[in-house]
């Protein structure tokens, strides 16, 4: 999938080698040196792309390449994983430069951030960051190929104008196509940024259109996709690894007999563990080498090893909510505080107080973690499914002690990676067995059991709320305790508190009018890996804080999209800063504020859009949530219908989003779709338990996710019209928070029984049915 | 050891119990099939034999001699597995794509036993599918579509 044919590309800036190689060969310098922004001076706060790991690149010579036969090619810098980035980024640079799609081929960049900039694929910041240098990169190249056809007729630049895949000459109507100007092209001097003419939105022939079908679709329906656990090379070796059950556990010995007499077994070998704080690197364990991947399956199966389990041993996952839910109760560091929480307390006419429990959660990629290394003279190349190409070949050159230009991280598609693949342990563990073997290519692949059991789970919470009302139900106090360990616990000693990430996905950046509002965050330790999930800390905030709204509204008497709607309050925009969120999801407060109106908006649109308030049959009930993350702002109305015997079904959810201007408008919808069902799974049924430090799932049997007949059946996506000169919110994950809360509201409203505790799992059998009132 | 796969007998040398999955995937370096789970429980390994649907990371390879073995490299020459590639393209179903292999297997199998499958039909029938991305409402739209078409095709 990453090569391409060297012999007809003519890259634009005159090479007929395979254009990436070309590129290191001759634009590299030129590419760092004239696109990003100078990093000595910094001064000035840095948001957005510009505050990433090696900023932005929109030099075309870095990502765009002209054949003779006129066939384009875009590179795509970051990586796909469902969410379409290989067809929306180079859609945009093909906008931009007036190519026909029909003609652009899609090439996948390896990981090197000089080259392209940044290129973690997380955070919901793909197209955020990159639509505009994408688009300058495309202006860039279509001025040049204007500029040669010019040259070429003699007239003047102004006469000339790029229209769909060849340049015209106004005047005396002649034309020439992309392929004819591509040498000519290359001789000149890449355009300044600023001095670009970017086209009006009425002029765009793909962006904000949707009707750019999938460049991979035809690949993926055919069986040709080739994601990280695909790859083939002549006499590989195919490995697995026994990894130690609980985190910071290592080898204590082990016997190898049995495994290496299991036909294909190759190597047992020892990989050396990373105590905590392991970071990306490997846990450790013993792998088996063999020649297929099921003779490592059973020779890891004949393996004897005794482990030394180490000091989290202890993690049980009961007595642990035991630990956190005292922690909830008990007053911790404060995070944000306005007014005078315990006065208004006393004075308030009703207190209200509610806990909620939300588990650990693996991501589970359908392609479990799987990584290809090869080392032949001193050099390793990757094959793999990745996330984060340069953190993947910075981790590997210093586990190898190469230096990372050694290094070439070949970056596949990824089925799925939902946080886990933006940490490359198991790529270490590929290059460290390669190295084993004297640099012969070694597959690591996971097993389902090893991705459930060794992974960077979702954090743990315990969410306790606390309200004070007058006596017309509307608060007057509010109080948030979250506690839960932190993402950073990975990366260096365990801080013991909400990172300021963290906290501002929805804790201490609360919308509501209240005059006294207390957020406190008391200390949790981690006890296994923690790490990123689609969405992240939205996840228990957005439940907490959106289920606690919907008992303060029953609470009152209300209905409960009127009383968020008088919580929100009239439409602002409010300086994050003043909520206690000095990240913003990176962005400038100026640019980014948090806008009142627009989360109005989208409770507005999306109970308009379901019906709310419409009749209903008894046993079914309406349920709804807003949340903003990733600057972007979305609200759902979810419809359940539950049986007799607690039997819960999801005839429909309506989401409603304004992430501003949608550059794939396709797209967009069907990450909410997803969004949706994964807000479901980790709603209905997805849970992560300890006992004696080890994970008590171990596949889809029993660690589960949502299948076909659990999904909502229907979903409608309501997506809020804008400009293009509005900033650009995330997608990928706004859409998971909302879901699980609109989704116990609705239940509430259907059966009158409150959810405090995910997976809701058989907790509606429990209660058996007693349908309330309609939504 | 010999096996027919996609109409053309292929030779190999393997353990008698190794799963059809890894027969496919490292010896004969088919990797359109995908390994999931190893449980027959995400269905991302879906294949046909004799034209049913089965879960290869747990089907014996020595269980199928005589039998005629048919993988996603094929669909496209299956006059309902190509309906329902087109239908999946047409309504944009990816996202990642990785279970879409194994969704397409059960899709195809489904619509040749039930050519108008209905809403219980799909769930019956599609339950076994994983899709992490959640792409299930764009399925069972996509094989009602591959249905219809099937269907006014004669
Ligand atoms: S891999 Fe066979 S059903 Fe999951
Ligand atoms: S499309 Fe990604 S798992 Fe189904």
């Amino acid at each position: 999938m990453n090569s391409m044919d060297d012999s007809d590309v003519q890259v634009i800036n005159v090479s007929r080698r395979a254009f990436l190689g070309a590129i290191s060969a001759v634009g590299l310098v030129l590419v760092v040196g004239c696109s990003r922004r100078d990093t000595a001076s910094a001064d000035p706060p840095k948001y957005g792309a510009d505050s990433m790991p090696h900023g932005w690149v929109d030099n075309p010579l870095a990502f765009v390449a002209i054949a003779a036969d006129g066939t384009v090619t875009v590179v795509c810098h970051r990586s796909e994983m469902g969410q379409g980035v290989r067809t929306s980024l180079p859609m945009v640079v093909a906008d931009e430069l007036e190519a026909d799609w029909r003609r652009v081929q899609v090439q996948q960049a390896p990981g090197d951030e000089q080259r392209f900039g940044n290129q973690d694929t997380d955070g919901s910041r793909s197209v955020r960051h990159f639509f505009a240098p994408m688009r300058r990169c495309g202006a860039a190249a279509r001025t040049m190929l204007e500029q040669a056809a010019a040259a070429h007729w003699g007239v003047p630049s102004g006469e000339v104008t790029a229209v769909n895949h060849e340049v015209v000459h106004g005047p005396t109507n002649r034309r020439i196509g992309y392929g004819e100007l591509a040498v000519a092209a290359s001789h000149l001097k890449v355009p300044a940024g600023d001095t670009l003419r970017l086209k009006a939105p009425s002029q765009f022939r793909y962006i904000g259109k949707g009707e750019v079908r999938l460049v991979d679709g035809p690949d993926i329906v055919a069986g040709r996709g080739m994601y990280g656990i695909d790859t083939v090379l002549d006499d590989m070796l195919f490995a697995v690894v026994a990894r130690p059950p609980v985190y910071g556990g290592k080898v204590g010995s082990y016997d190898a007999a049995a495994a290496l007499k299991v036909p294909g077994v190759v190597k047992v070998v020892e990989i050396p563990g990373t105590p905590p704080p392991s970071e990306f690197q490997p846990l450790g364990g013993v792998a088996v080498i063999a020649r297929n991947t099921w003779a490592a399956i059973q020779g890891r199966q004949a393996l004897k090893i005794t482990w030394q389990d180490g000091p989290n041993v202890v993690y049980d996952s009961k007595a642990y909510r035991a630990t956190l839910e005292q922690a909830a109760r008990t007053p911790g560091e404060v995070v944000r505080n306005q007014g005078d929480v315990p006065a208004a307390m006393a004075r308030a006419a009703r207190r209200i107080e509610a806990e909620y429990y939300i588990p650990h959660m693996a991501q589970t990629p359908m392609e479990p973690p799987a990584a290809t290394a090869r080392i032949v003279d001193g050099l390793c190349v990757i094959w793999t499914a990745t996330q984060a190409p340069q953190a993947t070949r910075d981790r590997v050159s210093k586990r190898l002690a190469m230096p990372s230009e050694n290094v070439t991280v070949n970056v596949t598609l990824l089925g799925g990676g939902f946080g886990r693949k933006s940490k490359p342990d198991y790529v270490v563990e590929a290059a460290l067995l390669s190295r084993e073997m004297k640099g012969v290519p070694v597959k690591v692949t996971w097993t389902r059991e090893d991705d459930v059991q060794h992974g960077y789970y979702h954090t743990v919470s315990v969410e306790h709320l606390e309200a004070g009302l007058d006596a017309a139900g509307k608060p007057v106090a509010w109080l948030h305790r979250s506690v839960a360990p932190s993402i950073r616990s990975i990366f260096g000693p365990d801080p013991r508190h909400e990172a300021p990430f963290e906290r501002g996905m929805g804790l201490v950046n609360v919308p509501f009018g209240i005059a006294n509002l207390r957020v406190e965050n008391p200390a949790a330790e981690a006890h296994t890996r923690i790490g990123w999930y689609r969405s992240v800390s939205n996840i228990p905030h957005a439940f907490a804080i959106q289920s606690f709204v919907a008992e303060l509204a029953a609470a009152a008497g209300r209905d409960p999209k009127d009383y968020l709607l008088e919580l929100i309050g009239p439409a602002q925009r409010v300086d994050p800063r003043t909520m206690g969120d000095s990240w913003n999801y990176t962005e400038s407060p100026e640019r980014y504020p948090f806008d009142t109106g627009r989360l109005r908006r989208v409770i507005e649109t999306v109970s308009r859009e379901a019906g709310w308030g419409r009749k209903l049959p008894p046993g079914q009930g309406l349920g709804i949530a807003a949340h903003y993350s990733f600057v972007t702002y979305v609200a759902a109305v979810v419809q359940v219908a539950v049986s007799g015997k607690g039997e819960l079904t999801i005839p429909r959810i309506d989401v409603a989003l304004d992430c501003g201007p949608q550059v794939n408008p396709e797209r967009v919808r069907t990450q909410i779709e997803g969004a949706c069902v994964m807000g479901v799974s980790n709603a209905l049924a997805s849970e992560i338990t300890f006992k004696a430090g080890r994970v008590e799932q171990s596949n889809f049997n029993d660690y589960q996710v949502a299948r076909i007949d659990a999904a909502p059946r229907e979903i409608r996506v309501h997506l809020i019209a804008s400009d293009f000169d509005v900033p650009l919110g995330g997608v990928g994950e706004p859409g998971v928070p909302p879901i699980a809360p609109a989704l116990c509201n609705a239940i509430f409203a259907a059966t009158g029984k409150r959810i405090r505790q995910l997976p809701i799992r058989d907790q509606l059998a429990a209660h058996g049915s007693q349908p309330a009132a309609n939504g | 050891m010999e096996l027919d796969v996609n109409g053309q007998m292929r030779t190999f040398d393997a353990q008698p119990e190794m799963p059809l999955l890894w027969v496919l995937r490292d010896l004969l370096r088919m990797t359109g099939t995908k390994f999931g789970c190893g449980m027959a429980l995400c269905g991302a390994c879906t294949v046909h034999v004799d034209g049913q649907p089965v879960r290869s990371c747990i089907t014996r390879v020595s269980t199928l001699a005589g039998k005629k073995v048919t993988t996603i490299e094929a669909m496209a020459e299956d006059s309902i597995g190509k309906r329902v590639q087109a239908a999946w393209l047409e309504l944009g179903v990816p996202q990642c794509g990785y279970c879409q292999a194994g969704q397409i297997m059960s899709a195809t199998s489904l619509i040749r036993q039930n050519p108008r499958p209905q809403d219980a039909d799909i769930d019956k029938a599609m339950s076994g599918n994983i899709c992490r991305c959640g792409t299930y409402p764009r399925i069972r739209a996509a094989i009602k579509r591959a249905a219809d078409n099937a269907g006014s095709a004669g």
